[in-house]
Formats: C-alpha cells, structure tokens, sequence
C-alpha cells in the first residue's frame, strides 16, 4: 500500500493505527541511508505494544507536533518518535523497574525533592492522556486526536503551563505539567537516540544535526579544531546513513 | 537458616575502587581475601564497541548505575521536614557492580593540595574570627600531603595518569598547576590532546593572569603498562566516556588496572550480587566477627573474617556503620556522635557560551577533556574580604557530545519547530565556562537512618538532611563573576549561565557530580571523627572504611585521586603494622 508523502503522510498516519502491509521493496538498488532508513519499520506498519488505539492515536497526535514536519528536518512521525515512546513504555523503563517505588507518597512535595508520584510512566502516560481527552472534549467537544495543528499546539501549551486542571477531569494527583514533561523528554529522547529504540528512523535527525552517531573513533579528529566532521552518522547495530 | 561461608582473612564489602586496591594489595601480603559486590558482574566483555556508543541506554537509563529501586536514600533541606527518598537519581548517581563508579567515572585524576588536607589550620591563619558563619564544621585531614605523596604517585601510576606535572619537587614547571602539592615524579604520561573550547579558554586564562593546564587524566594519551603489569590503549576520544563503560580499554577503573591482576590469585574470590546487610560483632563490640549477606538467590549467608572493609560508596558506608553500632550516631541538637556528622556534596555551575561560527565537534572528546585554572583554591587568593572560605577548579571541559539535553540559547522554544530549527541550528556550536567548588561541613548537614522508608531487603534508607549554606551561596557569587569575565573576554555571539542565586536550596533533581562525602570522617580524635589517620574505626578496630566518607569536607579536586592514595596509604598500615599486632594502630 503507497503512503502518501508530507503533509497528506500525516493525515494519513492520524486517520490509522491499523497495521498496514508495507510493500516489499528491493534493498540491492538503495543507497546507505535510504536502506538504514527502511531498515525500521514504517510507524504506519507498527502495531503498539503498549498503547491501546486511542492513545496511540494521541501519541502521534501530540508527537506530530512537539515536533512538527517541515523543510527544516523530520517531524517525529517521520523519525517513528511514538514507536520509541511505545516500546520505552512496555519495558523496564514504563514499569518504574529501577525506581524506587514505596510508600509513603507525597505527590505535593515541592518540585525540588524529584519525582514523587506513585505512578510508573505507564500509568501516568494513561492518565494524562484520558485527562488531557476529557478536556478536549469538554472543551472542544472533541478528543485532542481530532483537533486541528494550532488547537493541539494550544492544549499542549497549556499543559505545559499547567493551565489545565487534571482534577477537574478526575486526576486529583497527576498534574498537567508533570505529564506534559514526560510526554515532551520521552518525544525527544526518541528522535535523538540510536535507531534499535525504535526511532531517530533512518538517523535522520542526527544527520540533520551533524551527530555521527556511534563512531566514537576520532583520533584523527582530536587535533583539527573548527573543522567541520564531514562523515554521516553510524547506528550501534551498523547502519550507515 | 543462615548459610555459613568458609573463613577468610579479610572481607572487602564493595569492588569499586578501593574495595579492588583493597583486594589486591591484602592478597599480595598472603591474607585469603574475599570481596562481596552487591551489585552484578561487570566485564569489559559485556561493553564493547559499539555497545557503549549509546547515550539512551548508558547515560539516559543509566545501564551501569546503581538503580534507585534498590539503593536510595532520603533527602531533606532541614531538620523539620519529612525526608522524601530519591525515587528516580538526580543531584547525584552513584554506581553498582564490579568496578563500581569506577568503571563510569569522568576519569578526572587530581590532587587536593597540601592546604586542602589542613584547611581548618588555615582556616585559623587566614581568616579572623567571626569571619565565618559560625555552625561551620570543618577539620584537617588528619595525613599531610607529603605522607600522602607516595601513594598518589603508586595511584597514578596504576591508572596511567595523562597530565601536565606543574610542581617537581618543588620546581615550578611551566604549562602545569603551579598550585599543586611537589610531586615525587612527573605524571606517567603527557596530557590528552585539546579541544578548540579548551584552547581557547586556556588562552584566554593565560592573557587574564591565570595559570591553565588540562585536566589530569586517568584516560590514558597513549599506551601503558601499570605497576600490576596490566595494559592500557590510548585514549581514542570516542565521546563516550563518563557515565558509559569504556570501549576502547583507555579509561582507568578497577576493571582495565586492577581486577584482571588480582583475579589471577588463589588466595582472591569475589561474590557478585551479594548485598552486605551487616557487620557482625563479638559480643565486646571492639572487634567484628565477620559480615552478613543476602545472596543472588535471596539467602541469607555469613562470612565470617578477621579483617573487615567496607569499601562500598560512600553513602553506604556510613549506613552500615549505623545498622551496625560501630561507632556512636552523630546527633545534631547535642553535636555528640561521630557516624553521620560532617556530610558534605559540592555545587557547580557553569556559562554556556554560544559561537555560531564555530565547529566545536562536541563527540570528539574523553571524559576529563579540558583545561582548568586553580587560582580559586583555599591559599590561591584571599577569600577573607569576601566573608566565605573555599573555592572551585574553574574549567572549559567538554566530557561529551550526544545529543540528549543539548544546550541551547536563551530564547529557543522547548518544543515544536523553533526547537528543531534550535537543535540544528547550535548543535555543536557552544562550549562551556564551568565551576566546580568545594563543600563546607555544618552541624546540621548530616545522615542518620530514616525511620520510615526502607529498602528491599528491610533495611532502612540513609537519610541526608543538606542544604546549601551562605558560605557556598557567597562562593557561588564570587566565581560567578570570575566566570562572567571570561566568558566576556571570549565574546560569544551570546551566553546563558546557570549559577546557585543567593537564596537557592539545594535542588535534588538536577544533576551535579556524584562526589559525595563525609559521614564517617577521618580524625586525630574519636570525637570528632569516626576512623583514623589509617581509617580504621576507633570502636572496631578490625573494620577499614576507605572511601569518600573519610573526608572531612569536600575540596575542589575531583575525590579519586584521593580515594585512591587514602586506600594505599590504609592497607600499607594494614599490612606492615595491623595484621602483626591487631588493635588499634592510633592510641585514642
């Protein structure tokens, strides 16, 4: 099935969270980088593991704008950034494995003792997200899903000003801009780290930034000062792009 | 049932840093020595290229750190609140597992000067009194550099020390730290290469009057052969180096110097995912028995032992000291106690300066890449006008590159397309102008045992009740300045800084170093100190306690070096003076 390119991709990408057969293409006749970047599967190919469908039409809801598509580089769609999201969520990391997670709780502690909350990131990405839903459709009479580029880009300003009440829709310990941090470090950490995360797809956003990725050779590099690197970006599994 | 293990000369609890010097200098003397890690097997095997090249896994998720779940601790700013624990590392990670935070340490090899080892003696000359506010807390080590001189050397030889020697038995030499203590030998090996940021601060440092030179290194600038005939490649600047595992077998850490020496002897054994719970005492309470450990399947296994070391963080130390009575709990309302009193941390702060004409190539780096100026020590400049005591090594160091959590100027959106077309615009565009200070002790910044949160096995958490006092707050400002005026002299097409204000308390969420001390001090007396000169505990004298928790106060030079010659100088006593005549080596 033909995906579409650019901004009709992104509509179509928001109308389905379906999986899709992608077409098998001829790996022989590609360059590198557009073999690394096929190498990932299409976000439109990739059934969540974590997120059941409404959020995960949030998830590139929100993504699609925290890091939009436009000339400059790739939006997180493109980069497969709620692939990362979803497969960070159903490991170790959204099961809170490694934090320590015993009661008491004291969820209004002051911003300068950390985290506090007695959810996983599991649970508090399923929070916020019916939160953040039942605002949109209180408000908009509408899920955040289905709001237009500016509408979104509106709520998640407010969320992250903490302007919306998450104890008005239910959520009296979760507060607005404690998920929108998550969703926000989540969605960057995604589009910024090595492709077997599941995105930074094609190492697009560390060719656009001038990463090499996982060279982490430069000896012969160490002594030219103010050259720009000329080589592309290594993935840890080997891809070049 | 409690398991009963074979007996052993010497139980070392922990196998980072001083627990391996520990292992292989008792093991070379004869004593059968066994050392239990709490945390897993860690192998040069498990992290090489490219494993380490990820910043996600390594950095991000913290692959090779302690995890919370299992070693938090409580924090608070004072004594009238609720200790909350740490539930996620922020201000501080410490590590776990063979090698501890040795094996993703930063590798910055410094030595404290001979004044920071006597700072209340010069504390005393330089200031008047009232000067300084007046719950301050601090004391000489109780070594002189110069006994400790011989065992910075063998330390630095060990982990083939990379750095420019500033002091040679006492001639000045130039292009190194004139502020150093006389070294007995140059460095092992020359400085690691520079980085644009590097040369230029460090010009910039020369035309002010100040005196630059690269950070000492324990990544090695080229090949070495240590004392204990183990190998070292030369560093290859692969941008992956502190919080990651080394790649390339050119940072030191007990792992590349150590581990693979002492693991050829008989007389050595180790026990991963042992967690020590306990010190056991004969029922004098002046000698220990042995350790008590929960083992990788849960059960519960006592080692009995002549000689104990707890060689394990700092934080943890201190609280099986508590857990086990050795040594009276610090109280702060009466300033009686010893195990607990004088916890210190230290502050940074730094000025990120923007330059868009300008290719730093940030992932071309090791670990301790850059160059510092000591001329804000305790004895380089007279602090006294100022009101505080203290200073910083004040640095342009560029530790790494990756991506995740890149500065970015004042003024960039946090999200949405101006955070892309910030991201593109200035990665690899900007350096840094950074401080890292010294640490005062108080009264009333201390740990005890929390008497709420516990850990998985039962125990309860450290508390550490700590804030910043005005003395850190009056430094802070003071380099501020400093900084600022540099930062000025390199014009940047624009700079944002990051500095404590005057009324900041300490933010536990926001990363500083893991250089954390005190709470076991080493002392000339029993009162004001939990451990001698030779960190033997004044009330059990078979149980050692090397490790940060020996210091007093913090200085401004990174603690390993230190770590290190306190763990030589210890286990010297141990076995020319202890194991011949066990008791106590300093008369109380």
């Amino acid at each position: 099935m033909a995906v579409p390119n650019g901004a009709s991709r992104r509509a179509f990408l928001m109308g389905s969270v379906f999986a899709l057969p992608v077409a098998a293409i001829g790996m022989r006749f590609l360059g590198a980088a557009e073999a690394a970047r096929l190498a990932a599967p299409a976000i439109e190919s990739y059934q969540p593991v974590f997120f059941a469908n409404d959020e995960w039409r949030f998830i590139l809801a929100a993504c699609d704008r925290l890091i939009p598509a436009d000339d400059v580089g790739p939006g997180a769609l493109e980069a497969n950034v709620p692939v990362f999201i979803d497969q960070e969520l159903n490991g170790s990391y959204g099961k809170a494995d490694n934090w320590y997670m015993q009661g008491p709780f004291d969820p209004n502690a002051p911003a300068l003792m950390g985290y506090q909350l007695p959810y996983t990131p599991q649970e508090l990405y399923r929070r916020g997200i019916r939160a953040v839903d039942a605002y949109a459709r209180q408000t908009y009479q509408k899920p955040f899903t289905d709001l237009d580029a500016k509408t979104r880009d509106d709520v998640l300003t407010k969320l992250q000003r903490n302007q919306i009440d998450f104890a008005a829709f239910e959520e009296p310990v979760l507060k607005a801009s404690a998920f929108f941090g998550f969703l926000l470090t989540n969605t960057q950490e995604g589009y910024l780290s090595d492709p077997m995360y599941g995105g930074n797809r094609g190492m697009e956003a560390w060719k656009m930034i001038g990463f090499p990725g996982a060279r982490a050779s430069f000896l012969e590099w160490i002594g030219q000062h103010n050259v720009k690197y000329p080589l592309g970006p290594v993935s840890v599994l080997g891809e070049r792009a | 049932m409690t398991i009963v293990n074979d007996a052993v000369d010497a139980v070392i609890v922990g196998l980072g840093w001083t627990g391996s010097i520990m292992s292989i200098e008792l093991a070379k003397a004869g004593l059968k020595v066994r050392a239990l890690e709490s945390g897993p097997e860690r192998t040069n095997a498990e992290h090489v290229y490219p494993k380490p090249a990820d910043q996600l896994g390594y950095s991000v998720r913290q692959k090779v750190f302690a995890k919370a779940s299992k070693a938090a601790l409580t924090v608070r700013h004072d004594r009238s609140q609720t200790a909350l624990p740490t539930r996620r590392w922020g201000a501080f990670k410490p590590g776990d597992g063979v090698g501890g935070a040795g094996v993703h340490w930063t590798a910055v090899l410094i030595r404290p000067t001979p004044t920071d080892l006597k700072l209340k003696t010069f504390a005393d000359q330089a200031y008047k009194p009232g000067q300084l506010q007046d719950d301050l807390q601090i004391q000489d080590f109780p070594v002189s550099y110069d006994e400790l001189e011989p065992h910075f050397d063998f330390f630095e030889k060990v982990c083939g020390a990379s750095g420019a020697t500033g002091n040679l038995r006492g001639q000045i030499q130039p292009g190194g730290d004139p502020f150093e203590g006389p070294r007995s030998n140059p460095y092992p090996m020359p400085p690691l290469q520079d980085t644009l940021n590097t040369t230029m601060f460090a010009g910039v440092a020369k035309k002010m009057g100040y005196h630059p030179f690269p950070n000492p290194s324990a990544a090695v600038s080229g090949p070495w052969t240590n004392p204990y005939g183990v190998q070292l490649a030369p560093c290859n600047y692969c941008g992956f180096c502190s919080d990651y595992f080394c790649l390339n077998y050119s940072k030191a850490s007990p792992q590349t110097t150590i581990l693979d020496a002492v693991k050829r002897m008989p007389n050595f054994s180790y026990r991963t995912d042992s967690h020590v719970i306990r010190v056991d005492l004969h029922d004098d309470r002046k000698t220990a028995k042995g350790v008590t450990y929960i083992d990788d399947k849960g059960q519960e296994v006592f080692q009995p032992a002549n000689i104990v070391i707890l060689a394990s963080f700092q934080f943890n130390n201190v609280r099986l000291m508590l857990q086990s009575g050795i040594g009276a709990p610090y109280d702060p309302a009466t300033g009686e106690g010893v195990v607990g009193r004088n916890y210190a941390f230290l502050s940074n702060g730094n000025a990120t300066l923007f330059f868009k004409d300008k290719n730093f190539n940030p992932f071309v780096s090791a670990g301790p890449t850059g160059q510092m100026i000591n001329d804000f020590s305790p004895g380089t400049f007279d602090a006294a006008p100022f009101g505080f005591i203290g200073g910083a090594k004040l640095h342009s160091s560029q530790a790494g590159g990756a991506p995740i959590g890149m500065s970015l100027p004042a003024g960039t959106p946090s999200w949405g397309a101006g955070w892309k077309k910030g991201i593109k615009d200035w990665y690899g565009h900007s350096m840094k102008i950074s401080i890292t200070t010294t640490c005062m002790s108080y009264r009333d910044n201390y740990l005890d045992l929390d008497p709420t949160y516990k850990d998985p096995y039962g125990q309860p958490l450290l508390r550490m009740t700590f804030d910043w006092k005005q003395n850190e707050l009056k430094l802070q400002q003071f380099l501020r300045d400093k900084v600022l005026a540099i930062v000025k002299e390199l014009g940047p097409d624009s700079y944002t800084e990051s500095f404590l204000k005057p009324d900041a308390h300490w933010d536990t969420t926001s990363y500083i170093s893991t250089h954390n001390v005190g709470g076991a001090v080493m002392g000339d007396t029993p009162k004001d100190s939990a451990i001698n000169k030779y960190l033997q505990s004044w009330d059990v004298h078979n149980v050692f306690v090397p490790g940060g928790n020996a210091f007093p106060q913090n200085f401004q030079a990174n603690p390993t070096d230190m770590l290190g010659a306190l763990s030589y100088y210890s286990v010297k006593a141990i076995t020319e003076q202890y194991i011949k005549k066990p008791g106590p080596l300093v008369a109380a």
